[in-house]
């Protein structure tokens, strides 16, 4: 499994990990699939909507942020691949919490953001029986 | 008749499809209908009790049906409902 990401458009998830510290950051990618392949076109950047005290190590995007991704999606022709949100001073892999409420086929991508500086992406999917993730490799594309 | 927009994520268990048409009167009906006709997308959206997932959320238009009357919100001829994911992690 593989996801295809522009190079400036990493940057951005991971500068946007970085304005949110210490708290998570999150957002959605919007793109196509062709071929099996996930290819991120485009990102919509959204509110954490959990409680201030949470924020640090939760995140919420909100089922009206999701009607207004759909939206967006469907205005320039993409679909909903998945959801990106930032781990501060943690590693980026997913925690058990993200595993409880994950939903299967998107693809999630985590940064890891330590002392304010992001140090690194890793992208996975829930497995079919929802017991754990698969790794979901990342390829960088050149900037668009 | 009603309509249904399935998110992209349930669209390998209604076989490919986008948007259902089914027929229903209220949003239960209509949901009655889709896992009549795709059971497996069953397991995603309701818990084993038969209550919908907390992350599930049905929109008609811009409104979530809990706003309106809920599962028993009234459902005319080209209405459109749609499935929206709420997503949470930490």
């Amino acid at each position: 499994m593989n996801i295809y990401i522009p190079e400036n458009i990493l940057q951005e998830i991971q500068a946007h990990g970085e304005k949110a510290y210490p708290e998570e950051g999150a957002g959605l990618m919007l793109g196509r699939v062709e071929e099996e392949q996930r290819i991120v076109k485009s990102l919509l950047f959204l509110d954490n909507a959990r409680e201030e005290n949470a924020r640090h190590n939760r995140y919420l995007i909100t089922a009206s942020d999701m009607l207004r991704g759909e939206h967006e999606a469907d205005s320039l022709g993409l679909s909903i691949l998945g959801i990106f949100h930032s781990h501060p001073d943690h590693p980026n892999r997913p925690s058990e919490f993200d595993r409880e409420y994950a939903i299967p086929w998107y693809s999630y991508l985590i940064t890891s953001v330590n002392q304010g500086q992001a140090t690194g992406s890793r992208c996975w999917r829930l497995q079919d029986d929802r017991s754990g993730f698969s790794p979901e490799e990342i390829i960088t594309l050149p900037a668009s | 008749m009603p309509q249904l927009k399935i998110p992209t994520p349930l669209r390998p268990y209604a076989s490919g499809e986008s948007t259902l048409t089914l027929e229903g009167e209220t949003v239960a009906e209509i949901l009655e209908a889709m896992v009549d006709l795709h059971p497996q997308l069953r397991k995603h959206l309701f818990s084993e009790t038969g209550q919908l997932r907390p992350f599930v959320n049905l929109f008609l238009g811009e409104e979530n049906i809990n706003q309106l009357e809920g599962l028993q919100t009234p459902l005319e001829e080209g209405d459109t409902l749609l499935i929206i994911p709420s997503i949470a992690g930490g």
